[in-house]
């Protein structure tokens, strides 16, 4: 399981790391997202793999779960929301005042 | 006055200044010369309170104020009023209030009276901050307070760029020295193991003996010497003559600059007395009192000679105190009064000299005793103190520096050369006194200066007038006058009773009186042959210029940094992303090379459920990277992989992840359609082959090191280590079950309260970079065919809205429960938003808003605020910010109710998610109406 999980958030770094070296904004943005993805479920992981169980007290296997990441992981789920969309906004902006979404060499600089 | 109120007096003489500065920029907009009024009034109820509080401290005792302000890194606001800081805030306000009447004659009417006032209050209140504080770190914010008034002062005619100029370089070089200061006290109080001046001063063993004294001394008196002027950092201190001369006169001649030997007093008792310490500030202080000296000769500007000599006077205070005795010491101390006295009465007489002859150049000036004797005759009094006359006060304090440099044995077999040394200076010292004055008031008729010059008005001769008489009581009656203040302060510094030491103004034919003696003839030498001096030195001296190497540095610091960035930035995204990748591919890769065992155990069981979800994951991120040019099959891809995740957080014990991360890839989901409505459809340009394999290789790499991270990150498993405190106490601590919800409101309430207001700082940006953006939008998709007519179809409109209630109903009862099973403030925020953006989607965000009369700032703020309130209501009942209270209720009906208050606290939290989430979608959604050319009702508008 461990190494399932390992090999996925490997899988989603390396898919997100190639879309933030595109050119154009969109592409960059998807990366970012998928990116936060991955870091959600890396500092989830931290807190070690447990099956079928709930941080609530009286749950079945609630020892065995750490909720000290999943905290942590829950606020930064919505805050990703709030970072996707100023990026988002900031690519509209960009598009509207640059009438492009270029942002590789030779863009941006006047 | 009773004892007990003592520290109130010592509190509202430090705060009063600061108080006062704001309100006389207030009250220069009524009437131009109340400021003055109200600024002195200022100066003489502080110098009451302070002279109120002299007898007690004179006496021996300290005068103390002690409120903890950040215990945990030991800042305190604590002030001290003992002998050293009692005769240093007299200086500061005395003089400061002797300069806010010069300054009401000074300035032309048509410059910013207010201004100069509120800036000179400020500065008096910071320097009084650091001559009162108590804790070494205060002292330090005020130490900085004093630098940025200077560079504010020094710039005040804003329009000229020299005065611009200076200020920066002041700026840089005093500002650079504070920070040398911050990390030579943080050692210090490292050492110490506080940072009150107590225990500072307490532990001069402990520090004298710790390895790091060196470096702790070192930068410590970075700190006192560029503030000081000392060579090699001088030459920022007669580049500030630009500012207005009362500026000159108090900061850069009286006050301020004393600061860096207020500094090197105060911790003399720890520092002094080792050889570091002798060399250091013996080798500076000789060094510039020597080439200040020399210096303030050649220069022609009035104010340029006075600044070359104040920094010569702070060289030889310095020199002083680097003698580590306790009869230097007292020397030193003594001469900061009589220079603040003298100087400053001289800076304001050439004010007056340049007010009225229209010059300050000593070439040009001369013959001014003929129209203006009266200041003529109070600027030779100063003058006379400042070369070292006998009866005038700088007499006194030079000749206990000559005996001092006569008893010194630290040199050896080079013991003479400080005498020499001293009766040089004191030569030179004579010979541009008597230059300022036989050149300005002398030397000529004082026929062709640009004005006819004559007397000031009175109240502008007064305050040198005061200064000046300072001069001769002092000089011919210092037992009567200063020895009382001169004790204590010594008292103060050497932390013992003070040497035997005799303030009479006749020793007989002592070395002293003879070396005094010898350096007036040879001063009036020097000054008899000055025109062959001055051709010499512009021969062989080519102008000097500390500054021009300074600026040279600045702008070769600055070019360098321009080449740095340039390369980083070269406008592209792609650089920055692949250095921020390479950096993560060193940094985490380092360890896997670095002998890193990866233990690869047979492969576990992997259930159907878990294999599904993982190939569901990465066949998800896949599909987005492969069709990332295809942008709308994009997003589904990537709202596959947002799926996958929400089935492994269910799956892997967390329930109220999944629920939140489902109810937020709604709202994503959203959002990227909305904008993709803007975007092009496709991608059309496409990087060469190369590039993309690079790319591919550098994300592979990446890719690797986080799974091998991650990889064994969970062999490690060591979990965070607090979670068994947080399951134990959720229960009595909290009354929660549910563990995560617990930390969220509770535990870590505070973390919560800040992510909070990073979502409603991202809304307000957000809605700043839509506000009034316009685009160009397609009105068919890349194949020619046109976007649908029907904004709204009828059957959306018609199944969305049932669904609002339903979904509220869902909200509330998820926000309910909350506290003990998966749900809470969060996820009910999220799934509200959705319901509500659904509304906007299907039926339009007129129709909706018309319903809807809610304004999202509104929502964001009020929720903000009822979440801080939460939090003080708790430190109102005595418990630390943000801890969770419960209240069993009886409501008829439902029976004993049990309320906590972090339910308030989860309504902010529910309030700013929902604002934030339909805030932005909303504005997208409008952004589209607005391109449409669709007619909005009046209230959106705005």
């Amino acid at each position: 399981m461990a190494l399932l999980l390992a090999g996925v958030i490997g899988i989603m770094v390396a898919c997100s790391a190639y879309l933030l070296l595109r050119g154009e904004s969109f592409p960059v943005v998807l990366g970012l997202t998928l990116l936060s993805y991955a870091a959600n479920l890396f500092l989830f992981a931290s807190g070690g793999l447990a099956l079928g169980g709930a941080p609530i007290i009286g749950a079945p296997g609630a020892g065995e779960v750490d909720p000290l990441p999943q905290a942590l992981v829950l606020t930064a789920i919505v805050i990703g929301f709030g970072m996707i969309a100023f990026v988002l906004a900031l690519v509209l902006r960009a598009r509207g005042d640059l009438g492009s979404d270029r942002i590789s060499e030779g863009q941006g600089r006047e | 006055m009773e004892p007990g109120h003592h520290w109130l007096m010592l509190l509202a003489a430090a705060v009063l200044p600061f108080a006062a500065a704001p309100l006389a920029l207030y009250l220069a907009r009524w009437r131009r010369g109340l400021v003055a009024w109200f600024a002195g009034g200022v100066g003489v109820v502080v110098f009451t309170a302070l002279l109120t509080l002299a007898p007690a401290v004179v006496g021996g005792a300290s005068v103390a104020l002690d409120w903890p302000w950040m215990p945990s890194l030991g800042l305190e606001f604590s002030l001290r009023l003992n002998g050293l800081s009692l005769l240093f805030a007299l200086l500061v306000v005395g003089i400061g209030l002797l300069i806010f009447v010069y300054t009401h004659y000074y300035l032309p009417a048509d410059k910013p009276a207010a201004r100069l006032y509120a800036l000179l209050l400020l500065f008096m209140g910071s320097m009084l901050g650091i001559v009162l504080s108590g804790n070494l770190l205060l002292l330090l914010m005020f130490w900085e307070l004093t630098s940025v008034s200077s560079f504010l002062l020094i710039g005040f005619e804003t329009a000229r760029p020299e005065a611009r100029q200076a200020a920066r370089t002041a700026l840089i070089i005093t500002a650079g020295g504070g920070l040398a200061l911050l990390a030579g006290i943080l050692m210090l109080g490292q050492m110490a193991g506080g940072y009150s001046v107590e225990q500072v001063l307490g532990a001069r063993e402990v520090i004298q003996a710790h390895p790091l004294y060196v470096p702790a001394l070192v930068l410590t008196l970075l700190g006192a010497f560029t503030k000081s002027g000392q060579v090699p950092f001088h030459f920022w201190l007669p580049e500030a003559m630009v500012a207005p001369t009362p500026v000159s006169a108090y900061l850069h001649s009286a006050a301020m600059v004393k600061a860096g030997v207020y500094l090197l007093a105060l911790l003399f008792p720890v520092l002094s007395g080792t050889a570091w310490w002798f060399y250091l500030v013996v080798g500076t202080g000789l060094t510039t009192l020597l080439f200040a000296a020399y210096i303030a000769l050649f220069k022609h500007d009035l104010k340029g000679l006075l600044a070359y000599s104040t920094v010569s006077h702070l060289g030889l205070v310095t020199l002083l105190l680097g003698f580590g005795t306790p009869l230097g010491a007292v020397a030193g101390i003594f001469h900061v009064i009589n220079h603040a006295i003298f100087k400053a009465s001289l800076f304001m007489a050439a004010g007056i000299i340049d007010h009225e002859a229209g010059t300050r150049d000593m070439r040009i000036l001369n013959g001014l005793w003929r129209f203006m004797p009266y200041t003529a005759t109070l600027a030779m009094i100063s003058a006379a103190a400042m070369a070292g006359v006998p009866l005038f006060n700088g007499f006194l304090s030079k000749e206990m520096f000559f005996a001092e440099t006569v008893h010194q044995q630290w040199l050896g077999a080079l013991n003479w050369l400080l005498p020499l040394a001293a009766t040089a200076a004191g030569a030179f010292a004579v010979a541009y006194s008597v230059r300022f004055i036989h050149d300005v008031f002398f030397n000529g008729s004082g026929e062709h200066l640009p004005k006819r010059p004559h007397e000031p008005p009175l109240w502008m001769k007064a305050p040198v007038g005061v200064l000046s008489t300072l001069c001769l009581v002092v000089g011919i009656f210092p037992e009567a006058t200063v020895a009382p203040l001169l004790k204590g302060a010594v008292q103060a510094v050497l932390q013992a009773p003070p040497p035997e030491y005799s303030l009479r103004v006749w020793h007989g034919f002592t070395l002293p009186m003879t070396m005094s003696v010898l350096a007036m003839a040879g001063g009036v030498l020097i000054y008899a042959v000055r025109h062959r001096l001055f051709a010499l030195h512009d021969l062989y001296l080519p102008e000097y210029s500390a500054t021009g190497l300074f600026r040279r540095g600045t702008a070769l610091l600055l070019a360098g940094a321009g080449a740095f960035t340039r390369t980083l930035d070269n406008g592209a995204l792609h650089r920055y992303v692949a250095a921020l990748l390479v950096t993560a591919l060193v940094l985490g890769g380092s360890p896997i090379l670095d002998g890193l065992v990866l233990t690869f155990p047979s492969l576990e069981e992997v259930g159907a459920g878990a294999g599904v979800t993982a190939l569901l994951v990465a066949s998800g991120a896949l599909a987005t990277a492969a069709m990332h040019r295809h942008r709308l099959v994009a997003v589904v891809a990537l709202s596959l992989v947002g799926l996958g995740v929400v089935l492994a957080f269910a799956g892997l014990s967390a329930p109220d992840l999944a629920l939140t991360q489902m109810a937020v890839e709604i709202v994503t989901t959203v959002l990227f359609l909305l904008v993709l409505y803007f975007l092009p459809q496709r991608t059309a340009v496409r990087a060469s082959l190369r590039r993309r394999g690079l790319d591919a290789g550098l994300s592979l790499g990446v890719g690797a090191v986080a799974a091998v991270l991650a990889w064994e990150m969970l062999n490690q498993n060591g979990g965070s280590g607090l979670s068994d405190y947080f399951r134990a106490q959720s229960l009595p601590a909290s009354g929660a079950e549910n563990v995560v919800n617990a930390i969220l409101v509770d535990f870590r309430g505070f973390d919560t309260l800040g992510e909070i207001t990073v979502l409603a700082v991202a809304a307000t940006a957000t809605y700043a970079a839509l506000y009034g953006l316009r685009l160009n939008l397609a009105r068919a998709d890349e194949r020619g065919r046109s976007w649908s007519a029907d904004p709204h179809p009828l059957v959306l409109a018609m199944t969305t809205r049932p669904l609002l209630p339903l979904a509220m109903m869902v909200a509330v009862y998820l926000f309910l429960r909350g506290h003990h099973l998966p749900g809470g403030g969060f996820v009910a925020g999220v799934i509200t938003s959705a319901a509500l953006i659904l509304q906007y989607l299907a039926s339009g965000v007129g129709w909706t808003r018309q319903r809807l009369r809610l304004e999202y700032f509104d929502v964001i703020g009020g929720g903000l605020l009822l979440a801080v309130l939460t939090g003080v209501g708790a430190m109102l009942g005595g418990l630390p910010f943000l801890t969770s209270g419960a209240a069993q209720l009886q409501v008829p009906g439902l029976g004993s109710v049990k309320l906590y208050s972090a339910m308030a606290f989860e309504l902010g939290v529910f309030c700013v998610v929902v604002g934030t989430v339909v805030c932005i979608l909303s504005w997208l959604g409008r952004l589209s109406l607005e391109q449409a050319g669709a007619v909005l009702p009046r209230q959106e508008a705005e």
